[in-house]
Parts: C-alpha cells; sequence; structure tokens
C-alpha cells in the first residue's frame, strides 16, 4: 500500500539515509488517509442522514461522553509516539557519521558552492565523490545563511557562517543527483545549485588524481604551515609536552575539562571557538593568556589547521 | 408580559432576579449603524461594533493586497525561468505577501474584527472593557501598517516574513520600517489581547458562568492569553535587531560575535504561538455554526473550551519544530519533535467533537455551515502533513520546501481564512441588517474550495519531490505543478471577487435579515440587527446555555426587568426610549 504514495517521492539514491525517512511518511500518509477518509465519509454521512426535515426539528440533548473522549485521545496519542519514535531514530542515523566516511569540506557562499578534498583539490558547484563509500560534508558559510539539500538522499542541513555543521550520505550507484540551496539567501538563491556527481571507486581516484593540489598544497600541509607560521606551536606542541597551552597531540575528539568544572568533546567547533574566541573555554590548569585569532586567520585557515590537528594522534 | 423569578445561583449568596422575555424588535429603528452618521464619528467612535467593521475593512483590504501580489507571484512561476518580473521584486513580492497575510490580516482578521464585534455581545455587555483602549488599537493597528507602506515606497523588502539573520541585518532593503511596524503592530495586538481578557472576567451578564459562556469566548479567551505573553517577545527581538542594525552592537551577527541561530529562537517563541493566535480563535466560530446549523448542543463542550487552553499552553514550548536543520542542539530538536505531536492531539479532539456533534443534528447545509464542512476537510489536511512535519527524519526532507509551503496554506488558509469566511456569513446578517444571496454565497464557496486544492495539492507533491519555497527561477521537472498550481489560484481569485460581489450588493438590495435569521440560541441573536448602540435594551439573563437546542426558543430572550441596560432612560436620546417603550408595548 505504501507504493500508493511512491509517485509522492523522488527515486532513493542512498538507502542508508533515506530508508526510514520514505517508509515513515509511508506510514504517515497511509495512516492519515485512513483517518481522513474516515472523517470526511462520517461527515457528508451525517450531512445526508440528518438533513433538516423541518424548522420545528427536535434534537437529542448529547452533551458528552467520556469513553469517546478518552478513546480519540489515547489513540492518536498512540500513534503520534510512534511517528516520534520512528522519527527520531531515522534521525539518529542521519546525525551518526559512519566511521569510514570520506570527508569533503564545504563552502557556501552567495550563491554558490565550492567543495574542497584531502588533496587540497577544489571545485565549484559540483561534489565528485565515489560511490558506495559513506560521505561526510562539513560545511560552514562565507556570508548569510545556506542549506545543503539533496532530494535523491533524503538529507538537508543549514549552512551556517559561524559555525561547522555536517551532513553524511552513500550513494549505491554512479550517476548524478541534484542539490538545491534550501535557506533563503537573496537574489540567485534559486540558482545556487549544484550537482552530486558519484563515480564508481576506480573512477573517484582517477578524477582526484587529474584535479592536482589546487596549488597551495594539501589541507593537512598547510595547516602546519599556518601552525609555524602564526606561533600556535610556539605554546601547543605537537607532541604531548607541556607548554603555557595544552598540546595539539591526541587533541581530536578527546573530552576537554574546563576550568568552571564543564566538559566537551574536541570537535571543529570547540577547535574554531578556541581560535577566535579562547577565554570563552579555559582548560583546567591553565591561565587564559591566549590572544584571539579574529581577522588573523581566515576560515579556510581555521579549517586547515582542525585538518592539521586531527592528524596529531597520540 | 409575564415576570419571573429566577435564582440563577443555588449555591451560598442566593440572588433573586426578576426577568422579563424581551423579543427583539424585528424592524428597529436605530441602530448602531444610524446612531452616529459622517466620517468623523466613524473615526472617533468608542463602539466596539464600529471598530470591528473597521478592522474588517482593513482586514479586507490587505487580504485584497497580499492577494494580488499572491496572484502576480503564481503568475511568474508559469515558467521556469523568467516570466515577466526579476529576480529581486520576485523575492520582495513574496516577503510583503507573506508579512501583510501573517502581521496585518490573518493576526488581527478574526479577533479584532469579528471577535470586537461579537465578543460584548456574546457577553451580554454593552461594550469591552475599555473602549477607548479599543479605540487606540486600532488606531496603533493603522500606524503599523502606514510605516509598512513607506518601506514598500523606499527600497522594498526582501528578506521573506521570517526576516532571518544575517541576511535581514546586511540586506539593502528597508529591513528597519518593516520591523517597526510590526513592532508597532504587536502593540495592538497586546491591546486587544488584555482589554478582551478583561472584558470576559468582568463584562459577563448575570448568569454567564464559566460553563455557559460560548466556545467561541473561550477561543478568543486562549487567543488572548498567547497575544499578550507572546507578542512582547517579538517585539523585543525586532528591537535587537533594530539595534544591531542601527548601532552595530553584535547579537545575531556573526561578524559582530553575534548567533544568527539565536535570532531563530526568539522569532518563533514569538511566530510559533502566533500560529495559534491566527487558528485558536477559527475554532471558536467552528463551534459556534456547527451547533447553529445541527440545531444541537456542543458535543465534549469542556473537551473543546479546554483543548483552547491546551493549545495555548503547550504551543509556547514547539516553537523549535521550525529548527530541525538549524544546527540547534540535538536534546533541543528531540523535545521539540516530543512536543509538537502532544499539541497535535488537543486539535484532533476538537476536530472529533465537532463531527459528533454533526450526530442526530438537524444539519441545515447554509453558506456558513458549508465552510465549517469545507474547514473539517481541509484544516485536517494541515493537521496530518504538521504530524509529517513534526517527524524528524520527514522533516528533514521536507524543510523549507513545498511541502511546507502547502502545509501551511492548508493550515492557515484552508483553516482560518475558511473559518472567517464561515464567520462572516454566519455574522454578516447581525452586522449589517441584511442577507446575502444565498446561491451566489454557495457558489463562491464551491469556487473557493475547488481553487484552493487545486492550488495546494501540487505543492504536497513537488514539494515531496524536492522543490524548495522561495524560488524565483526552479528546474524543469516541476513545470506542470507550478502551472497547476497557478490555474488554481487563479480560481481562488475569481471566488474572492463573487464574495466581495454579492456582499457588497446585499448591502444596497439584500434581504432585511430578522434578528435571529439562523435560530441560532446564541445571545448575540437576542438582539436586533443591526445591535442597537448599547447592544441589548435591557440586561441580558442567562439561563440556559448557549447551546441548550434541546430547549425551546421560547425561554431564551430573558432580560433583566427594568434595568434599561445600566442606563438611567432619562440620559437616552428621545427616539431610543420611544423605540423601547414601542418594543415593551408589544
Amino acid at each position: 500500500m505504501g507504493s500508493l504514495f511512491d509517485f509522492m517521492l523522488p527515486e532513493l539514491k542512498s538507502p542508508m539515509t533515506g530508508a526510514s525517512t520514505d517508509a515513515l511518511m509511508a506510514f504517515i500518509h497511509i495512516v492519515s488517509f485512513i483517518i481522513l477518509a474516515g472523517v470526511s465519509i462520517a461527515m457528508i454521512y451525517f450531512a445526508i442522514k440528518y438533513k433538516r426535515k423541518s424548522e420545528n426539528d427536535k434534537t437529542p440533548l448529547i452533551t458528552h461522553n467520556n469513553t469517546l473522549e478518552i478513546t480519540w485521545s489515547v489513540i492518536p496519542l498512540l500513534l503520534v509516539f510512534v511517528v516520534f519514535g520512528w522519527g527520531y531514530k531515522g534521525w539518529l542515523n542521519l546525525k551518526t557519521v559512519p566511521d569510514n566516511a570520506y570527508e569533503i569540506q564545504v563552502s557556501a557562499y552567495k550563491w554558490g558552492w565550492t567543495f574542497k578534498y584531502e588533496t587540497g583539490a577544489q571545485v565549484g558547484n559540483e561534489v565528485h565523490v565515489p560511490a558506495g563509500r559513506p560521505v561526510k560534508l562539513v560545511m560552514q558559510s562565507q556570508d548569510v545563511l545556506h542549506s545543503f539539500f539533496v532530494p535523491d538522499y533524503r538529507i538537508k542541513q543549514d549552512v551556517l557562517p559561524n559555525r561547522y555543521t555536517y551532513v553524511w550520505f552513500q550513494a549505491e550507484e554512479a550517476g548524478e543527483s541534484q542539490v538545491f540551496c534550501t535557506e533563503y539567501c537573496g537574489t540567485s538563491h534559486s540558482d545556487m545549485l549544484a550537482k552530486v556527481i558519484v563515480h564508481t571507486e576506480e573512477d573517484f581516484k582517477a578524477w582526484l588524481d587529474e584535479q592536482g593540489t589546487g596549488g597551495g598544497g594539501t589541507p593537512v600541509e598547510r595547516g602546519e604551515q599556518l601552525a609555524t607560521l602564526q606561533g600556535c606551536v610556539s605554546c601547543h606542541s605537537v607532541d604531548g609536552s607541556d607548554g603555557i597551552g595544552p598540546t595539539w597531540q591526541g587533541l581530536w575528539e578527546q573530552e576537554r575539562n574546563f576550568e568552571d568544572g564543564s566538559s566537551e568533546v574536541a570537535d571543529q567547533n570547540y577547535i574554531r571557538e578556541s581560535i577566535l574566541d579562547p577565554g570563552s573555554k579555559i582548560v583546567e590548569g591553565y591561565q587564559n593568556q591566549m590572544v584571539s585569532y579574529e581577522g588573523r586567520l581566515s576560515d579556510d585557515d581555521i579549517s586547515d589547521i582542525i585538518e592539521y590537528i586531527k592528524t596529531l594522534e597520540e | 408580559m409575564a415576570t419571573t423569578e429566577v435564582t440563577p445561583s443555588s449555591s451560598g449568596n442566593v440572588r433573586t432576579l426578576k426577568v422579563k422575555r424581551f423579543k427583539p424588535s424585528e424592524d428597529p429603528k436605530n441602530t448602531y449603524l444610524t446612531d452616529e452618521k459622517g466620517l468623523w464619528a466613524w473615526m472617533t467612535t468608542v463602539d466596539h461594533k464600529k471598530i470591528g467593521l473597521m478592522y474588517l475593512g482593513s482586514v479586507a483590504f490587505f487580504f485584497l493586497l497580499g492577494g494580488v501580489l499572491a496572484l502576480l507571484l503564481r503568475t511568474e512561476l508559469l515558467t521556469p525561468a523568467k516570466t515577466f518580473i526579476e529576480a529581486d521584486t520576485y523575492n520582495q513580492f513574496f516577503t510583503l505577501h507573506g508579512a501583510i497575510m501573517v502581521f496585518f490580516v490573518l493576526v488581527p482578521s478574526i479577533p479584532a474584527a469579528l471577535g470586537n464585534f461579537v465578543l460584548p455581545m456574546q457577553l451580554g455587555a454593552k461594550d469591552v472593557a475599555f473602549p477607548r483602549l479599543n479605540l487606540a488599537s486600532f488606531y496603533i493597528y493603522v500606524i503599523g501598517a502606514i510605516f509598512t507602506f513607506i518601506a514598500l515606497a523606499n527600497n522594498g523588502l526582501d528578506t521573506g516574513w521570517t526576516f532571518y539573520t544575517p541576511y535581514s541585518t546586511t540586506s539593502s532593503s528597508s529591513v528597519i520600517w518593516v520591523t517597526l511596524g510590526v513592532f508597532i503592530l504587536g502593540f495592538s495586538s497586546i491591546l486587544t489581547g488584555t482589554n478582551f481578557i478583561s472584558t470576559i472576567h468582568k463584562m459577563r451578564a448575570p448568569g454567564i458562568t464559566w460553563g455557559k459562556l460560548p466556545l467561541n469566548i473561550w477561543a478568543l479567551y486562549a487567543t488572548s492569553i498567547i497575544q499578550v505573553l507572546a507578542t512582547p517577545v517579538l517585539a523585543i527581538t525586532l528591537l535587537l535587531l533594530t539595534m544591531e542594525r542601527f548601532l552595530g552592537i553584535g547579537i545575531f551577527d556573526p561578524a559582530l560575535g553575534g548567533d544568527p541561530v539565536l535570532f531563530q529562537h526568539f522569532f518563533w517563541f514569538y511566530s510559533h504561538p502566533a500560529v495559534y493566535i491566527m487558528i485558536v480563535p477559527g475554532f471558536g466560530i467552528i463551534s459556534e455554526v456547527i451547533t447553529t446549523f445541527s440545531k444541537k448542543h456542543i458535543f465534549g463542550y469542556w473537551a473543546i473550551a479546554l483543548s483552547s487552553l491546551a493549545i495555548a499552553f503547550i504551543g509556547f514550548l514547539v516553537w523549535g519544530h521550525h529548527m530541525f536543520t538549524s544546527g540547534q542542539s540535538a536534546v533541543a530538536t528531540t523535545v521539540f519533535s516530543f512536543l509538537t505531536f502532544l499539541v497535535g492531539i488537543p486539535t484532533g479532539i476538537k476536530i472529533l467533537n465537532w463531527i459528533a456533534t454533526l450526530y442526530k443534528g438537524s444539519i441545515e447545509m447554509k453558506t456558513p455551515m458549508l465552510y465549517v464542512f469545507i474547514f473539517l476537510f481541509l484544516f485536517s489536511i494541515g493537521g496530518f502533513t504538521g504530524i509529517m512535519l513534526g517527524a524528524l527524519s520527514a522533516d528533514i526532507h521536507l524543510h523549507d520546501t513545498y511541502y511546507v509551503v502547502a502545509h501551511f496554506h492548508y493550515v492557515m488558509m484552508g483553516g482560518t481564512l475558511i473559518a472567517l469566511l464561515a464567520g462572516l456569513h454566519y455574522w454578516w446578517p447581525k452586522m449589517t441588517g441584511k442577507m446575502y444571496n444565498e446561491f451566489q454565497a454557495k457558489i463562491g464557496a464551491v469556487l473557493i474550495f475547488v481553487g484552493f486544492n487545486v492550488t495546494f495539492l501540487p505543492q504536497f507533491i513537488m514539494g515531496s519531490q524536492g522543490m524548495p519555497r522561495r524560488y524565483y527561477n526552479y528546474i524543469d521537472q516541476f513545470t506542470i505543478f507550478h502551472q497547476t498550481s497557478t490555474i488554481g489560484s487563479y480560481i481562488l481569485g475569481v471566488g474572492f471577487l463573487l464574495i466581495a460581489y454579492y456582499l457588497m450588493k446585499s448591502l444596497f438590495t439584500g434581504e432585511k435579515a430578522g434578528s435571529n435569521p439562523w435560530g441560532s440560541r446564541g445571545l448575540e441573536w437576542q438582539a436586533t440587527s443591526p445591535p442597537d448602540f448599547h447592544n441589548f435594551d435591557h440586561t441580558p439573563v442567562i439561563i440556559n446555555g448557549p447551546y441548550d437546542y434541546h430547549k425551546p426558543m421560547e425561554e431564551f430572550q430573558l432580560g433583566l426587568a427594568d434595568s434599561h441596560n445600566g442606563h438611567d432612560p432619562s440620559h437616552e436620546a428621545a427616539e431610543v426610549t420611544a423605540a423601547r417603550k414601542k418594543v415593551e408595548s408589544n
């Protein structure tokens, strides 16, 4: 019966992210359709059956019926709990990126998209990805809000100017899918389109090699250079030894404990905040000494430094 | 004339009232429309009925404006690329369409226009608690409107009606003027809400206990609570936005150290409850109309009354469901999704109670009732698609697509506006003393129903297929849906023109309406049509409930003997006294 509503959705090309969504949508459609039909039939049936015969029609006094009230409150309540749980489960899956995901950096701007690879290669308005492998997009905006939407994969995420957001998918077969910007961003909002181009694993490698390194080296290399040039490493060691600031070694995705007793996992947003607003979270045992790098490092620079920090494992 | 002695309250301090039956005159000489004449009298009136009509006129004007913009937008969308206007113009048009329809039409439509007219009458009061404040609210609304027109004349506005930062803080259009306009408008809403709450608490006629309040009053009561509590947050948000633009204080703009998502939280903290400000008064109208035209006691009075309050309170806790893709925290997202489903339940309860009211009724399919049926069908679709959008994984796919556009049009237009049309047709004879052409009115209702579905059903499909909202250009695969939708919007336009035509015509050539053409048990129908300046000649006394259709009509129309509605007869105009004497001698 779910196939009744198939015409509503585009072909699903990333079942790992979209299968649960499609099943849930079919479920809600079917249940809604049944209830709506019931309500409409009851309405029309009553209107015909109890059509006014004369001005002096007598109507019975029926004020309420507790059994009915409870029935039609509890059944929908149970149904919406099912819908809530189902939606929550699907959404958790959308938020949980598989460990082996291939990561691509995305930068949105008025009005286009730039995709940057681990090799340093950059492409505009086309993101090439390998088939059969999870792909994680780490996104940020250079100006206003945008939103990354691929209907074929059932994924969408707003792209913000002050924070990293991410989205993942796994396209199973080579082909193309449409990308839309779905957060209104001005004059050419509706032309802010891109394509996901899915290659087989080998074709993708070949394509990536063809792109070269984009001139400035890989993001990790750039990040390492910046860390030296900007003097980061004079306070933050990269080998675990103690310095004025905490070491970068093993920092990535480690639980950080702060002076005020709170704690947080060191992700992209944490590191970005520490660079731009170092005083907001002071790691336990350290002083508030660092100055902000606001204006001295671009968004790209910060992303590259983060890429470098990610490689400094213990 | 028989005088009955009744004891309205059996517990505690027993009071005995002397009650007489007063039949309202079927041919009133003196009404609120003939009482004071001339432009100045209208502009300075403190009569809630005239103020209600002035709101109705303004709302109709803005609806025309917003509607024309909608038709222009739909015409542009006939072809995937440019049809006849530029992208920037298109962006300004959809912004204005949204802002006008939400802030100038939907928010004031039912409470300020119809509510102002019927609320004091349903309470048996002469006016609202603060009549001058009521007039002030109207002028504040007008000033808000003028600010918006200044914005129009200046640069236009292209941010969308949601004013999302940082786009709105960097856009070169007249954001400040419009936000100031909306800020001022908010006060109109707050003051009307305060006025209504006071009136409902303090101005009820003898015998109207909380259990005998018409459900329309319960709905307006719930709405007023939301207006008073939520609107100040919008005011603060818009003020912060203005401060950021003028003074460069970083609140929402990341370039200044602010957080754009914070704006969305503030904005939706008002704007989600505002959805209930728009729809809950519609529920009130449905309860009134459905009982009148099925001549039957409402089913589940307390379920309907209390569900309005439940919606008002839970409605404050669900704003985050507009932000599932915004990057808000995972915990917030989960909680907001859960609460969103809870708010759906009281709404569902109402619909089922209304349908149960029809059971064993004596149903007459007059135009207002036809609109109630249309409402029940369209609003149910709006509700079910709301459940779809509340489900987290489904919302991720559907957010910011035409699915959402269709959903809120089914709720706001299929719900609020259809309820407004039901109420307008229901109270039209009371307001004007004239009947409209029933046949033309039914044609109008059918045109609206057909046009509405042709316009918005295809939008569900293209939204699911991935068509984003606020798009000037679109990819070819969506062409057929857009064109169907545009044709539907033209049918809607014709429907509204027809309604405007026969309503205007009824003013001049319409049949005279009696005081109670529908045979309602509601208190407002026990005054003359159109009502007297002070609504009732004598303070009404209420022994029966507003939905006691199982009791004969003769048990209604009770007035406090010798009350003269609290007025010393020597202060009355001579013709009023004469008219009253004539009534009393009958």
